[in-house]
């Protein structure tokens, strides 16, 4: 049953997206040269960035949504 | 008591939706047509560049970035294929998109290119070509018309763009 | 179009006849439909090659310890990049967990990964493996996580599913229990403006199997003298379910600087919710230093199972005295400095950046005290709160390919 829900609602966001599929993107492509500045990374530091997220991990009782990625030139 | 992993039937249903949904994927190169927007530009040769001043040579308009990796990554191939074919009436107009020309200029001290380099720091020029990914490249022949579109790049573009010119270049 | 909905018809069949969870299936089905519908023929790029070599180092709460980190990316040709890591966690003090029972504790922890990212026009597929091992605990965990980029590559898409395998053993005995795990993640970016972009995550982890420590034990106030207590070993619930989910805005500023908020929810079937805030700062000079400043929040109420000192032995179906339960809260202030040397001075070296990341860590306990304070003479529960402050650095080096 849950399984079924979930298809459902799946195949109608199917729907709606391919109505989507139209949007044209607000920020061209060569408008993206703040996205693109290494300052506006979501992920500066690398093994750094992860070491910080396991000492909180090991102190505190909160794990997960630490971290993600995009933005960027959106080169390719 | 362990709960056993459902793994292979993960792993087949994940090879199916790979490889399925890979079909669905168009190529790189696309074909064009129609008569390709004139426009006039600064370029980096201290005199502006008008496209229909060119008429009669095969041109490959390349919409790059500073900030945009693939852009830099193709410039010296690009320098290559310019090199090579030059005398038989081709050439490439590189529109550099950045807001900031000094950006540019600082890139092409280190990697020096030979082709016209041109300046859209309004985006004017892109807007009129509706650039929706980065680097682009149009190659237009010699009669003004576009004719190949090319949008990102990856290594072994370089040689779509050769088969293109060969051919342009021979009308 | 009719092509795009055969696809997704066949898949959602096919699927549908496997044993797989509801959650795989929409998985694939939210995969296959965002492959064949939004198309664009732009894709991402792969990671860009790297070493990566950083000392980390905690002093704090009487412990020390610090090591070598190092992530190194190559890719293969232009759709596979490998990558791998090496991490150690040498352990040279005690925390006051040790200090209290006297127990023994891990001298070194080592940690290794191997992983490979695979880029297929459009989408990326990541998969790895890591084995973390010290003298009396073994983890082993794989993930496969896929990323998407549409909507022209303002927005990306990324899930990810982890599996986990811990080995819970104690020093100088035969005791071993096993831990199971299973992680969910989705992640979404989007850009907003030129000049702002969001994120929002969400992960699930589910827990199964020895949870505790073995050699933690909570208290109860001895029966025979209520000003002192007796000991005995915890008692977890077997199972654990967690959802945390956060969102993050950054926004580059007109001089050239970016400022990042973030804010995560958690909570979990153990009772704790957890509020965290951060704000990080970031302010370049030219194009060689960086200059960064952050501050963290962070505050979580404890488990349902969870007392400093409990009235009796048995007093619930499940005991525990781990600070990491209690209600708290912890403050960072960081900084950091960043030097960048770019294209040219090293041959075949496109970037070259040295980091130095200092953190101030603050943590206060509303319900956990420190039974050493007074010297142990003070009547059972009246100890003073613990709090502890701690000095983490990061020190880095990377190279750029």
């Amino acid at each position: 049953m849950k399984t079924h829900l979930i298809i459902g609602l799946l195949l109608l966001s199917l729907v709606v997206m391919s109505g989507c599929s139209g949007i044209k993107p607000w920020v061209k492509p060569y408008e993206r040269n703040n996205l693109a500045d290494p300052i506006m990374s979501l992920d500066r530091h690398g093994a750094a960035g992860s070491y910080i997220h396991h000492v909180y991990q090991a102190r505190e009782g909160a794990r997960g949504a630490e971290g993600g990625a995009g933005g960027g030139c959106g080169c390719n | 008591m362990k709960k056993s992993i459902k793994s292979n039937s993960i792993l087949r249903n994940f090879v199916m939706t790979v490889l399925i949904s890979s079909m669905a994927f168009m190529t790189q190169a696309k074909e064009l047509s129609g008569a390709a927007p004139d426009f006039t530009l600064k370029s980096n040769q201290g005199k502006n560049i008008r496209l229909q001043d060119l008429r009669g040579q095969v041109v490959m308009l390349n919409f790059w970035a500073s900030w945009c990796g693939p852009c830099r990554q193709e410039m010296p191939l690009m320098d290559a294929l310019y090199k090579k074919y030059e005398k038989l009436g081709f050439t490439i107009l590189a529109v550099n998109v950045d807001e900031d020309s000094a950006d540019a200029d600082g890139f092409l001290k280190s990697v020096p290119v030979t082709f016209p380099v041109l300046y859209d720091n309004d985006s004017k020029v892109s807007e009129i070509y509706a650039v929706d990914a980065m680097p682009t490249t149009v190659m237009i022949d010699r009669d003004g018309n576009k004719r190949f579109l090319h949008r990102g790049y990856k290594e072994g573009y370089e040689i779509e763009y050769e088969k293109q010119v060969k051919k342009l270049v021979r009308e | 179009m009719v092509r795009e909905v055969v696809v997704v018809v066949t898949n959602l069949l096919a699927i549908n006849a496997t044993n797989s969870t509801p959650f795989f299936k929409a998985f694939f089905v939210l995969l296959i439909t965002v492959n064949s519908i939004l198309m664009s023929a732009v894709a991402g790029t792969l990671p860009v090659d790297s070493v990566d070599i950083l000392y980390h180092r905690f002093d704090g709460g009487g412990m020390e310890i610090d090591g070598p980190f190092i992530l190194v990316r190559k890719s293969i040709g232009t759709q596979v990049s490998v990558n791998g890591h090496y991490y150690i966690d040498s352990v040279s003090a005690a925390s006051i967990d040790v200090v209290a029972n006297a127990s023994e504790y891990t001298e070194e922890r080592t940690e290794v990964s191997a992983g490979v990212d695979f880029l297929h026009e459009k989408t990326m597929i990541s998969t790895g493996y890591t084995n973390s091992e010290e003298n009396d605990f073994v983890a082993n965990s794989v993930f496969l996580s896929i990323g998407q980029d549409f909507f022209g590559d303002l927005t990306k898409l990324t899930m990810g599913y982890a599996r986990g395998w811990d080995e819970v053993g104690k020093i100088e005995s035969d005791f071993s229990e096993d831990v199971d795990r299973q992680i969910y993640k989705l992640g979404v970016s989007q850009v907003l403006t030129k000049n702002a972009l969001m994120g929002l995550d969400i992960e699930t982890i589910s827990d199964e199997g020895y949870l505790n420590n073995p050699y933690r034990s909570y208290r109860y106030f001895d029966p025979a003298d209520s000003t002192k207590f007796l000991t005995s070993v915890e008692v977890y619930p077997e199972t654990r379910t967690s959802t945390a989910v956060a969102v993050r805005g950054l926004y580059y500023l007109p001089y050239r600087a970016s400022i990042k908020g973030e804010y995560r929810y958690f909570s979990d079937s153990w009772g704790i919710d957890a509020h965290t805030y951060e704000v990080l700062y970031v302010h370049p000079f030219g194009r060689q230093w960086t200059l960064e400043g952050r501050v963290r929040h962070y505050s979580q109420s404890s488990a349902d199972f969870y007392s400093d000192i409990f009235t009796h032995e048995g007093a619930n179906d499940f005991l525990a005295r781990d600070k990491e339960l209690s209600t708290l809260t912890g403050m960072t202030y960081g900084g950091g400095v960043t030097y960048e040397i770019g294209q040219g001075v090293i041959p075949h070296v496109n970037k070259l950046k040295l980091t130095l990341l200092v953190d101030y860590l603050k943590y206060e306990y509303d319900d956990f005290r420190d039974v050493t304070a007074g010297g142990g003479l003070l009547p059972a529960g009246t100890e003073p709160l613990y709090e502890f402050d701690a000095w983490v650095t990061r020190a880095s080096i990377t190279f750029e390919y």
